[in-house]
């Protein structure tokens, strides 16, 4: 199928065997979900053809029930399921057992609803409703439901970006479960560790092309992120400058028994010029909480910030703003991109808020002030005033990362700037924090990848159930992060 | 998890409305027990004067569940009084006739309307809003007189046809000695059918079950499976439809036909359907709360009845009051849902 100006994917060809599970591999833009949605009926393609087991000749689903009803289930990443049902119904709906009288039968759906949940040793009570559960049970409910409708082919589009390590190895012990049921299940991931963990094969697609079907055992993973690519591996661990970073000696935060009451306990947190310092610690931990009491998103309640060595109330983020910070916020669909304003627009954003209304930017200088952006942070965009909502989700990441430089900050909070997007992209994020940190500005990086934390990071702050237990510096290893989770 | 939090915020609000309405009959019933409020007489002609509206919330109901809405109601009722009133008083034709052909002109309506909101996915306000202006505007082509229907014996005896209650419950002597039984017209038995009946196709049919999932989450429906499309489409024939029903109960208790008949019963329906705990956001709500709804929009003009003093436009003040009320409770159950 294509799309305007751009072949979204050109000859690709794709197997799935019976009882395997298949890693869908590639970077953003790569041709990964529009492969899936041709398979799974949402989009059209113009080209190809598609078989399946059972079926004679090649087969075109027109819609997604089409594509269930010869087998083919997906599950999202973001949970489609509709809240303001019962889990019950959000399994069943659409294919309600009945009673004799045409009507549905509650009771039979309850006891199958309830039963499946205990197969698959899920704790949920299916009479309730589907928002009282939290966001890793509803995107195992949805692979529930996919699995209950007796598919052949269960397709992950990044079902594991909203769940923490223990929520993932049940989801992985569910796919293994259905691998041995003889289920093919396509699993689209960022993380290469997953892969590893749970896959057994790997396509790899390159800019809507084929780059390769391999065994997991031959690629390496080096040659997979080669692969995905398409250029020799930049070795991540060589991003760092020799010898480490260097703190500068100007103070530019420090916190003191800041606290927001039931979200962050009181904590302490000092960052110099040319610092990154890394928040860490489980999912919920309160690292978000704490980047916002500093940035007066959540307004803190006791204790004492200093800003470049002056006492300062921030009530608003707007205070913050003008105080020379900026913040990336983790959830960038909701607080962050504005996806029908184009990639100028949202660039200048920020730096306009800061002025004033009144104050408008000239359109020559917007203009200039976007083209160096993209140029900047490599944006693939068609042009600055494409939509942001029509580019892919690493480069709407890199928009509202350029949003914030073009205010120039000294202190700039990145909540979870690389979670969804892809290796290559990653890394040029990392360096970037680096390169700022470099000009003298401070970062405070939030990342649940810890490997990250330890390549970009020169100080890492340990946070558990809401509090700062811990601080690390100079030679960090993963374990030491753990064994300051753990004991703190 | 969790385990404590049995009742749903849903289930709470619906309960709220159950309760206000207690509260406010009972009230009357002890300030206006000397001029006769406590008789079960007076709670049925509440459901009388309101059999319509109960029809045409049941129908509001299921729309705004879908997350749309209908304001074409009241002026569909006022085309089919009017073009009733005038079938038999001027053109002649017999009730048997006219009768099933409110029912058609209803279904007609609400394919039309549900056609553009459905399939060509038009703003269902924008829809209904035409439907409103051509409904209203056709009921004065018709006449524009005020046309009482005199010439049908069988309206007349529908009209005035009344069922005792069973069991002589709630009955008294009146001054003269003679027993009162409470009664009900046939339009109330047809209203609560309706409600009944909606009740039902809202719990136990997958169309039922539909019209909620796709007002919880349109784009997760469609990607379960469901057609969205037809799903809107339906819920708006439906309205139409449980509308002419309305039209009919409306016929029989006026027994006429005007250019301004239920003026504003949209509005009605869609406050008492929001007072009884519907989402205007979609996905939430149910026919028991919305009948409960217009039992407290018509306790409230009854209490201003017995009182006697008091101006007619109160009850619209206090309506404004009570909306108000819910609609902020409502959005405080959003936010602690969110929270958790």
């Amino acid at each position: 199928m294509t799309f305007p100006g751009v072949k979204a994917l050109d000859h690709v060809d794709f197997t799935l065997r019976r009882g395997e599970i298949h890693a869908l591999m590639g970077e953003n833009g790569a041709g990964k979900s529009t492969l899936i949605k041709c398979l799974t009926g949402v989009n059209n393609f113009d080209a190809g053809e598609i078989h399946i087991e059972g079926i004679e000749e090649a087969i075109k689903n027109r819609n997604t029930l089409e594509a269930q009803k010869r087998g083919i289930s997906t599950v999202y990443q973001e949970v489609n399921l509709c809240p303001n049902l019962s889990v019950a119904e959000n399994l069943f709906i659409g294919r309600e057992p009945m009673t004799k009288l045409h009507t549905v039968n509650r009771r039979e759906m309850v006891k199958r609803a309830q039963k499946l949940m205990n197969e698959m040793n899920l704790p949920v009570d299916v009479t309730r409703n589907l928002d009282e559960y939290s966001l890793a049970l509803q995107q195992m409910i949805a692979i529930a439901r996919a699995v209950d409708m007796e598919c052949k082919v269960l397709i992950l589009d990044e079902p594991t970006s909203s769940l923490d390590d223990t929520e993932v190895e049940k989801l992985f012990n569910l796919m293994r479960q259905l691998r041995d049921r003889g289920v093919g299940i396509i699993f689209v991931t960022h993380f290469l560790e997953q892969v590893y963990a749970v896959c057994d094969r790997i396509t790899v697609l390159r800019n809507g092309q084929l780059v390769g079907e391999y065994p997991i055992a031959e690629l390496p993973r080096v040659k997979l992120i080669a692969a995905m690519m398409g250029k020799d591996f930049d070795d991540l661990a060589s991003i760092k400058p020799e010898g480490g970073l260097h703190s500068g000696t100007e103070t530019l935060i420090d916190a003191k028994g800041l606290s927001h009451a039931g979200k962050i306990k009181p904590f302490d947190l000092e960052l110099a010029r040319g610092e990154v310092i890394g928040l860490t610690g489980l999912l919920g931990s309160g690292r978000s909480e704490l980047a916002r009491a500093i940035y007066g998103a959540d307004k803190a309640q006791t204790g004492t910030l200093r800003v470049k060595g002056k006492d300062v109330h921030i009530k608003h983020p707007i205070d913050a703003m003008n105080l020379g910070m900026g913040m990336l916020p983790d959830d960038r669909k909701a607080e962050g991109i504005i996806g029908d304003l184009s990639v100028r627009e949202n660039i200048i954003l920020a730096m306009q808020a800061r002025r004033g209304i009144t104050k408008l930017i000239p359109m020559k200088e917007q203009e200039e002030i976007a083209d160096h952006f993209i140029e900047l942070l490599q944006i693939k965009t068609a042009s600055r005033e494409t939509p942001v909502k029509q580019l892919s989700g690493g480069n709407q990441q890199k928009v509202i990362i350029a949003r914030w430089l073009a205010t120039d900050p000294d202190f700039l909070i990145l909540d979870e700037p690389t979670r969804g997007i892809d290796v290559g992209t990653k890394t040029e994020i990392q360096k970037l924090v680096i390169k700022l940190a470099q000009e003298g500005k401070g970062v405070l990086f939030i990342s649940s990848e810890i490997e990250e934390m330890l390549r970009t990071c020169n100080r890492l702050a340990v946070l558990r159930d809401g509090a700062k237990v811990g601080e690390l510096s100079g030679e960090m290893t993963q374990e030491m992060v753990m064994k300051t989770i753990a004991e703190g | 998890m969790m385990k404590k939090k049995r009742m749903n915020s849903n289930s709470i609000l619906l309960m709220l409305t159950i309760l206000l309405f207690a509260a406010m009959y009972i009230s009357g019933c002890v300030a206006y027990a000397d001029k006769g409020f406590t008789k079960l007489q007076v709670f049925l002609d509440i459901l009388k004067n309101n059999a319509g509206l109960i029809c045409v919330v049941c129908g509001m109901t299921a729309v705004m569940i879908t997350g749309g809405i209908d304001i074409s109601v009241g002026a569909l009722i006022a085309m089919e009084c009017m073009f009733m009133a005038v079938g038999v008083e001027e053109w002649g034709l017999p009730a048997v006739v006219l009768l099933p052909l409110m029912l058609v002109i209803g279904l007609v309506f609400g394919l039309v309307q549900g056609y553009f909101i459905g399939y060509l996915e038009i703003q269902p306000f924008i829809v209904t809003m035409a439907g409103m202006f051509f409904a209203r505007g056709m009921t004065a082509v018709i006449s524009t007189q005020q046309v009482s229907i005199t010439k049908s014996p069988l309206m007349s005896k529908l009209s005035t046809m009344k069922f005792n209650m069973p069991f002589e419950i709630g009955a008294y002597l009146n001054k003269k000695g003679k027993l009162m039984v409470p009664n009900v017209s046939i339009y109330v038995i047809i209203a609560l059918v309706v409600l009944i009946a909606t009740f039902l196709i809202l719990r136990y049919t997958k169309f039922g079950r539909s019209l909620y999932a796709v007002g919880g989450n349109q784009q997760s429906a469609a990607l379960m499976g469901l057609d969205v499309k037809k799903t809107r489409f339906k819920a708006h024939v439906m309205c139409s439809f449980l509308t002419s029903i309305g039209a009919i109960c409306y016929v029989l208790n006026t027994m006429c036909g005007t250019t301004r008949q239920a003026l504003g019963l949209e509005m009605d329906a869609i406050s008492s359907a929001v007072i009884g705990g519907t989402l205007l956001t979609g996905g939430v709500g149910n026919v028991i709360g919305s009948f409960f709804g217009v039992l407290i929009n018509g306790t409230i003009s009854s209490l201003v009845k017995f009182n006697g003093k008091l101006s007619s436009a109160w009850p619209n003040v206090v309506t404004a009051i009570l909306l108000c009320f819910f609609i902020v409770l409502q959005a405080i159950f959003a936010r602690f849902r969110k929270k958790d």
